[in-house]
């Protein structure tokens, strides 16, 4: 009798213990499992159109042209040319972002000053937008127009002050242009992104500052400067990023020689003279996420040092 | 554990399928030609049943697609219009502005769509190394283009050609002779190339004529690049890709580019500019283009339609009306046939042409790619 | 102290016209260089031909057909994209926030990571994905829509999660369901309404960057606006000007028109929260 009774409880007991959690965890499973359907759409696109091309181009930048795995790829980027195009993109995105950024905050603090809902903020905000955004091959245009060889300035340089802009040679094309014409983007893109840290600035900091004694040198060298520099550094970073991935302005303005390293993935794809490059394309545009990425990443780490005073 | 074999099992599958879909092409529907199924593998005009059954399956498709043929370039314009004025087939023209290498891009994003490119116009150097995209077939004049100017297969044909000039705006500079005559200070901020050598195949082909001119040859293309890198440093070089547009303007008042291109311009700015163009004595640098039928035309019959009108005398005469040498221009001249007052009109040409064989395009083009970006930076 | 705060009001009121008009001058002599290049004869006198041109609808068609495919197919591609961009990404950030928070990091990683990926790198590896897609749908240029709303994410994203910051929607989403609404009520009827600022502002930024894509479409051989117009000025210098004063102008006077109808919606109304 003890013996069936034993047994008799031992099961009772174990199919108390495991059902309840077994069908609880399938059940929590499932559900799980239905959640997760709302965000199918949104991941099978990003994995189609976003992750797929980034391993294409991952993978096919160690693949030879007959597919099988090979760096001659990653060693031709040593090779003069490319090296030298890496250096002018990144000098042209260094020195367009340094300057944007400092001519961009100053017209940032200059709109902020202003009335929050003033003509003059939105206009100067609606210009910023246009120009961020949507320059290109228009930007490249209308500095052809401008001091292009037969352009409005030149010709007004030449005819009616007598200088000739282009006695040193045709800059336009070169660096010198590029960095020119990138800064007529890069200024309002750090309007844009700077904006918002700008707002932040309490009126209150300043108030305390003064009832404490502080000049306005000291408010800026103590309070605001060390609260903006992490929001000025991180657009600065952006900014950037911006100019070394900008393509459609310097493809619409240089048409001989790439100079940066866009031009050349272009070339490397379009070329009807060397044949047979689309993978050291592919090995540059790897070259390309890799400098992205670490500029991105010290930009996410700078943006959470912001919203931390400035959110 | 359970959560990083997941994440890991799904990370594998993710890149299993990029490699698959990069790896893999999609499936080529059958062309939608509609009826004319044995175009698509005819070699001849007698594999149809003649010339006229060829015309009929054309009209049947109704249109043909064409790729990178602008309406100034060896006079493409009036002889699109011809062909549809002859045959009544509508003639789509897309991306005049492409280059070879464009061209075999767009057939294989294209490919199986009604919009791909029936023919190509291609440069050697493309063409040479995409062969395998090509149908065979022999026009009816076959007989008449020179061995060395077509594949035996009939996979390819060689369709017009030129030589490598200088043209000029004779009012705003001294007219050159010689390819030195370029680093004179007549020509300052002036001479302009029509294209990047590393891109471009004209571009290519002009800097072998400087070179050419500066004591190298077809297998030494050093000399055209150092004499570029003299231009540019003595302030000559314009840096600007020469068109329509900007020779109007008077941007770039000296062009190096195909014979048959500047004579064009000629003809444009007649009465505006007074362009004229010469073939530097003793650097004559020639290059022929290629026709050749995409194996995966949408409208295969009107796509040997189309060569057969571009290999007979009227379309040969149209593009010698361009400034262009026609292949069958020997065969013509000898029937009679040829267009004289267009043949007479052509830049005369001093000195033995040149043409580029494979394995010197090949050397002169690692050293360009290596070179080219240094000499006129 | 009211002295001190007007004289740096007065300094702020200086510096704010100086760099104003500095730089006013600098962004404004392009774009009048432009008008003055679309006018000026070679010979000196002025000429308003290449505007009685562009003015000239009908016949802009026939005078510059690639013009005018490049104008529509970008008109269409702004519709498509702005509807893709809010279908995909409005349910999935309210569905991410609502049942599926561990996932936050990971959409907002994915939505930011075509930054890190710029338009010619993505084009790259683009080319076998499109080769797919032309096979199933044609290779007409609607089919950039999905490129584009790729490289939208990251402005979108951003615009449309500060949006949901702003209202509480777990409790919008709870009180609709407890009263009987399903999902597409929920999003549709209680949250898009709520954060109409922050689609409107998403939207803004995709017309902008569609308007203004030229990388993708030029690569993968489509015909957009940019593509058109730099193919224009290979032919007509003064044409391709004209068109794109014009264009950036028009952009201008939406975007300043549109900063008005958005801000006057109003700051996003909080939902009545218990008073104890």
């Amino acid at each position: 009798m003890t013996t069936v009774a034993h047994q008799s409880d031992a099961a009772p007991v174990d199919q108390h213990r495991d059902p309840a959690p077994a069908s609880a965890k399938w059940r929590a499973g499932w559900r799980r499992g239905r959640q997760l359907t709302g965000v199918v759409p949104f991941f099978a696109f990003i994995v189609v159109f976003l992750v797929i091309p980034t391993l294409v181009v991952a993978v096919g930048a160690f693949a030879g042209s007959d597919g099988r795995p090979t760096l001659d790829n990653l060693s031709a980027l040593g090779d003069g040319y490319i090296v030298d195009a890496f250096v002018r993109s990144i000098v042209l995105s260094a020195l367009t972002a340094v300057i944007g950024a400092i001519l961009g905050t100053l017209l940032a603090y200059a709109l902020v000053t202003a009335k929050p809902d003033g003509i003059l903020r939105r206009l100067v905000t609606s210009a910023c937008g246009v120009l961020a955004q949507f320059g290109g091959v228009m930007l490249a245009f209308a500095f052809i127009a401008t001091i292009g060889l037969s352009g409005f300035v030149t010709l007004f340089l030449q005819n009616d002050l007598g200088v000739n802009l282009y006695s040193g040679g045709v800059w336009l094309f070169d660096l010198p242009g590029l960095v020119l014409v990138y800064t007529y983007f890069q200024i309002p893109l750090m309007v844009i992104v700077f904006l918002p840290a700008l707002d932040g600035i309490r009126p209150q900091w300043r108030e305390a500052t003064s009832s404490l004694g502080g000049s306005t040198w000291q408010y800026w060298r103590r309070v605001a400067m060390p609260l903006l520099a992490p929001a000025f550094l991180g657009s600065t970073l952006l900014l950037f990023a911006n100019a070394f991935s900008a393509y459609a302005t310097a493809a619409a303005l240089v048409s001989q020689g790439s100079p940066i390293v866009p031009l050349q993935i272009r070339s490397a794809l379009t070329s009807e003279v060397v044949l047979g490059h689309q993978n050291l394309g592919k090995a540059m545009a790897l070259g390309m996420v890799v400098v992205v990425a670490i500029v991105m990443w010290l930009y996410a780490y700078l943006q959470k040092r912001t919203s931390r005073w400035l959110g | 554990m359970r959560t990083w074999i997941a994440r890991g099992s799904v990370l594998v599958t993710v890149a299993g399928l990029a490699l698959a879909v990069a790896a893999c092409a999609p499936p080529t529907k059958s062309s939608d030609s509609g009826g004319s199924s044995g175009a698509a593998s005819a070699t001849s005009a007698a594999d149809l049943g003649g010339m006229d059954k060829l015309v009929a399956a054309a009209k049947k498709e109704g249109q043909l697609n064409v790729i990178a043929l602008p309406p100034d370039w060896a006079n493409y314009g009036n002889i699109i219009k011809a062909f549809t004025t002859k045959y009544g087939i509508k003639v789509n023209s897309a991306q005049p502005d492409a280059a070879s290498q464009d061209e075999i891009n767009a057939a294989n994003q294209l490919k199986g769509q009604g919009g791909v490119p029936d023919v190509f116009d291609l440069g050697s150097a493309v063409a040479l190394k995409n062969t395998a995209m090509f149908a065979p077939y022999k026009v009816s004049t076959w007989s008449d283009v020179p061995d060395a100017l077509k594949d035996a297969n009939g996979d390819w044909v060689n369709d017009y050609g030129g030589y490598m000039s200088i043209g000029y705006d004779s009012s705003k500079v001294p007219a050159p002779t010689k390819v030195t005559d370029l680093l004179g200070a007549a020509y300052k901020g002036k001479v302009a190339l029509n294209g990047d050598p590393t891109q471009a195949g004209s571009a290519f082909s002009g800097v072998v004529m400087a070179a050419l001119g500066n004591g190298g040859s077809a297998d030494d293309i050093s000399k055209g690049v150092s004499f570029f890198g003299q231009l540019k440093k003595s302030g000559n070089f314009l840096p600007v890709d020469p068109t329509p547009a900007t020779i109007e303007s008077g941007q770039t008042p000296v062009v190096i580019d195909w014979d048959y291109l500047n004579v064009a311009q000629t003809k444009t700015l007649q009465g505006k500019i007074n362009w004229k163009v010469v073939v530097p004595q003793n650097a004559v640098v020639g290059s022929y283009y290629v026709q050749a039928i995409n194996k995966g035309a949408a409208h295969p019959a009107a796509a040997r339609l189309w060569e057969e009108f571009l290999y007979s005398d009227q379309g040969q005469n149209l593009w010698l009306q361009g400034g262009a040498r026609p292949v069958r221009e020997d065969a013509m001249q000898k029937a009679g046939t040829i267009d004289q007052s267009a043949f007479t009109a052509l830049p005369p040409v001093t000195g033995t042409p040149v043409f580029l064989t494979q394995d010197q395009t090949q050397t002169a083009t690692t050293y360009l790619t290596a070179n080219w970006a240094k000499a006129v930076s | 102290m009211a002295g001190v705060t007007a004289r740096r009001a007065r300094r702020q009121r200086t510096f704010r016209w100086i760099v104003v008009i500095v730089l006013g001058v600098f962004f404004l002599v392009p774009l009048f260089a432009m008008l003055m290049f679309t006018i000026r004869e070679p010979d000196g006198h002025y000429t308003f031909e290449t505007w009685r041109q562009f003015f000239d609808w009908p016949q802009l068609a026939s005078t510059y057909p690639d013009l005018w495919t490049g104008m529509r197919s970008s008109g269409e591609l702004v519709v498509l994209t702005v509807a893709l961009m809010l279908v995909l990404l409005v349910p999935t950030v309210v569905w991410v926030r609502l049942r599926l928070p561990w996932l936050r990091r990971i959409v907002e990683f994915i939505c930011l990571l075509p930054l890190t990926i710029p338009a010619i790198v993505l084009v790259v590896g683009l080319a076998p994905v499109y080769a797919w897609v032309t096979y199933f749908l044609g290779g007409s240029p609607m089919t950039l829509t999905f490129a584009y709303t790729v490289l939208v994410l990251p402005y979108a994203y951003r615009a449309i999660d500060a949006g949901l910051s702003g209202i509480d929607v777990k409790t919008l989403s709870e009180a609709a369901r407890s009263l009987g609404s399903s999902w597409g009520t929920v999003m549709w009827r209680v949250v898009l309404p709520n954060i109409r600022s922050a689609v409107l502002s998403a939207s803004f930024l995709t017309v902008a960057l569609v308007l203004g894509e030229f990388t993708i479409a030029s690569l993968l051989n489509r015909t957009n606006l940019q593509v058109a117009v730099e193919l224009l000025g290979k032919s007509s210098a003064t044409m391709s000007v004209a068109v794109s004063l014009a264009a950036l102008v028009l952009a201008f006077i939406l975007l300043f028109a549109l900063s008005f109808a958005g801000r006057r919606r109003g700051h996003n109304r909080r939902p009545i929260r218990e008073t104890s």
